[in-house]
C-alpha cells in the first residue's frame, strides 16, 4: 500500500466527491482506483476489502475505510480540519450535516427520469433558498468571521463550498439573495489548496452524465427505477 | 434550562431512539418534550429552535442541538463512549455508520405502504442478516473480546445492542447463524445502566404502531 490515500471509486462524484474536496483542502495527494466493471467490483468484493460490501472505500493510514461520514471524519481530526475543542466540533458535525442533506438531493438527480428531474431541480433551489442557505448567511453575519467555525478554516467550510457550488450548477443565480455567501464563496475558493482543486486538471469530478450513470447501474448491477425523495 | 438534556421528538423511536440509548448508556438523566400535532413542530420552528427546522433537538450544554449524528457524536465523546484515539475512532465510526444504515431500513417498516410492506421486510432481513450481522460477528470472532473496539464499551456496543433488539422484533430467530452476537447481546444487556433501560418504565420507546403511523406523519407533512 502506498503512503498516499487510495481512493475506490466510479470515475464520477457521486458519495466520494465530498472526500476528494475534503483531502485536497488539506493539501493531501491521492490516487484514484475507478470503478468501471462488474468484474473489479466483484474482485473487491471477494476479496474482503468492501466491510458492507459497498463503496466508496478509502485505504489510509493501514486502513480500508468505508462509510463516507467514518472516512469525512478520521480526514478531517487528521488534518486539523475539525474544530479545537468538542463545542467547535458539534458545530461543525450540524453544519456538514446540513450541507449533507442538501447535497443528497442532488446526489440521486442523475438517475432520475427527465420528468422527475425538473421537479427535482425545483425542489433542490426550494430547499436550498429556504432552509439550508439562510442558515449558513446568518452564521456568517452573526459572527462576521471568514470561516464557519471558530474563527478558522475547517470541514464546515469546504463542505458548504461543494454545496454552494452544487447548487448554482443547478441555478446559476441562486446566492442572489445571500450576500455573505457570495463574500464566502469567492474566500474560501481563493485558498491556495482549493484554488488547484477547482482549476482544470485536478481530481476534482464534472457534473455527473448519463456515461456515469450508465457505469454505475452496470457495476452495482442497480436497474431499478430511482425515485426523487 | 435545566442540568438534564432535553430531548424534542415525537412520543417514539425514530431518529430520536439511538440518541437515548447513549444518554441511557452514559447514565444520564434526560427530560423529553414530545411533539403531538403539526403545531408543536410549528412553534418549535418559529422560535428558532430548529437550525434546519428539524428535529431531533436535543438541548443542553447550552445549545441546541440538531442532526442525528451531531447530538449522537456529542453525547459520545461527552461520556467517553468514542474510543480512545483516531484509529478506535474511526473503527466505531464505520460500525456506527453502517447500523445506522440499518436502523434507517428497520425503522422505515412501519411507515410503508400495506403493497410495499412484504417487499420492504424481505429486503431488510437481507440486509441485516447478509450485510451487516456477519460483519459484527467476523470482529467479535476475530479479537474474542468483549466489545466491538479497544476493549472496552463504546457507542458502537450500545447501537449494536439497540439494532439486534429492534430486529429480533421483526424475527425472533433472527440471530440464530450468529452465536457471538448472542452472547454480545447477553453481555452488554447486563451492564447496570443499560439494564435498567431495557425495564418496563424506562423511557425506552416501543416499535411504532400501525395507529400511531398516520398521527406521526401529520405532524411532519
Amino acid at each position: 500500500m502506498s503512503t498516499k490515500p487510495k481512493l475506490y471509486y466510479f470515475d464520477g462524484r457521486g458519495k466520494m466527491e465530498s472526500i476528494r474536496w475534503l483531502l485536497a483542502a488539506a493539501g493531501v495527494e491521492f490516487e484514484e482506483e475507478f470503478l468501471e466493471t462488474r468484474d473489479q467490483y466483484e474482485k473487491l468484493l471477494q476479496g474482503g476489502s468492501l466491510l458492507f460490501q459497498q463503496v466508496p472505500m478509502v485505504e489510509i493510514d493501514g486502513m480500508r475505510m468505508v462509510q463516507t461520514r467514518a472516512i469525512l471524519s478520521y480526514i478531517a481530526a487528521k488534518y486539523n480540519l475539525y474544530g479545537k475543542d468538542l463545542k467547535e466540533r458539534a458545530l461543525i458535525d450540524m453544519y456538514v450535516g446540513g450541507t449533507d442533506d442538501l447535497m443528497g438531493f442532488i446526489l440521486m438527480f442523475p438517475f432520475l427520469s427527465v420528468e422527475d428531474k425538473e421537479k427535482q431541480r425545483a425542489l433542490i433551489v426550494q430547499k436550498a433558498t429556504s432552509r439550508y442557505f439562510p442558515v449558513y448567511e446568518k452564521v456568517l453575519k452573526d459572527h462576521g468571521q471568514d470561516f464557519l467555525v471558530g474563527s478558522s478554516f475547517s470541514w464546515a467550510d469546504v463542505h458548504l463550498l461543494e454545496a454552494i457550488l452544487m447548487v448554482e450548477e443547478k441555478k446559476s443565480d441562486v446566492l442572489s439573495g445571500f450576500p455573505q455567501l457570495q463574500a464566502f464563496k469567492a474566500r474560501i475558493s481563493s485558498i491556495p489548496t482549493i484554488k488547484k482543486f477547482l482549476e482544470p486538471g485536478s481530481q476534482r469530478k464534472p457534473v455527473p452524465d448519463d456515461k456515469y450513470v450508465e457505469t454505475v447501474r452496470r457495476v452495482l448491477r442497480m436497474y431499478y427505477d430511482v425515485k426523487a425523495n | 434550562m435545566s442540568g438534564k438534556p432535553k430531548l424534542h421528538y415525537f412520543n417514539g423511536r425514530g431518529r430520536m431512539e439511538p440518541i437515548r440509548w447513549l444518554l441511557a448508556a452514559a447514565g444520564v438523566e434526560f427530560e423529553e418534550s414530545y411533539l403531538e400535532k403539526k403545531e408543536d413542530l410549528t412553534k418549535l420552528q418559529k422560535d428558532g429552535s430548529l437550525l434546519f427546522q428539524q428535529v431531533p433537538m436535543v438541548e443542553m450544554d447550552g445549545m441546541k442541538l440538531v442532526q442525528t449524528r451531531a447530538i449522537a457524536n456529542y453525547i459520545a465523546t461527552k461520556y467517553n463512549l468514542y474510543g480512545k484515539d483516531l484509529k478506535e475512532r474511526a473503527l466505531i465510526d464505520m460500525y456506527v455508520e453502517g447500523m445506522f444504515d440499518l436502523n434507517e431500513l428497520l425503522m422505515a417498516y412501519g411507515y410503508q405502504p400495506a403493497d410495499k410492506k412484504e417487499q420492504h421486510f424481505a429486503n431488510m432481513i437481507d440486509k441485516a442478516t447478509n450485510r451487516y450481522f456477519p460483519v459484527f460477528e467476523k470482529v467479535l470472532k476475530d479479537h474474542g473480546k468483549d466489545f466491538l473496539v479497544g476493549n472496552q464499551l463504546s457507542r458502537a456496543d450500545v447501537q449494536l445492542l439497540e439494532i439486534l433488539l429492534m430486529a429480533e422484533e421483526f424475527k425472533a430467530d433472527i440471530l440464530a447463524r450468529f452465536p457471538l452476537l448472542q452472547s454480545f447481546k447477553a453481555r452488554i444487556s447486563n451492564i447496570p445502566t443499560i439494564k435498567k433501560f431495557l425495564q418496563p418504565g424506562s423511557q425506552r420507546k416501543p416499535p411504532v404502531r400501525e395507529e400511531d403511523v398516520a398521527k406521526v406523519i401529520k405532524i411532519f407533512y
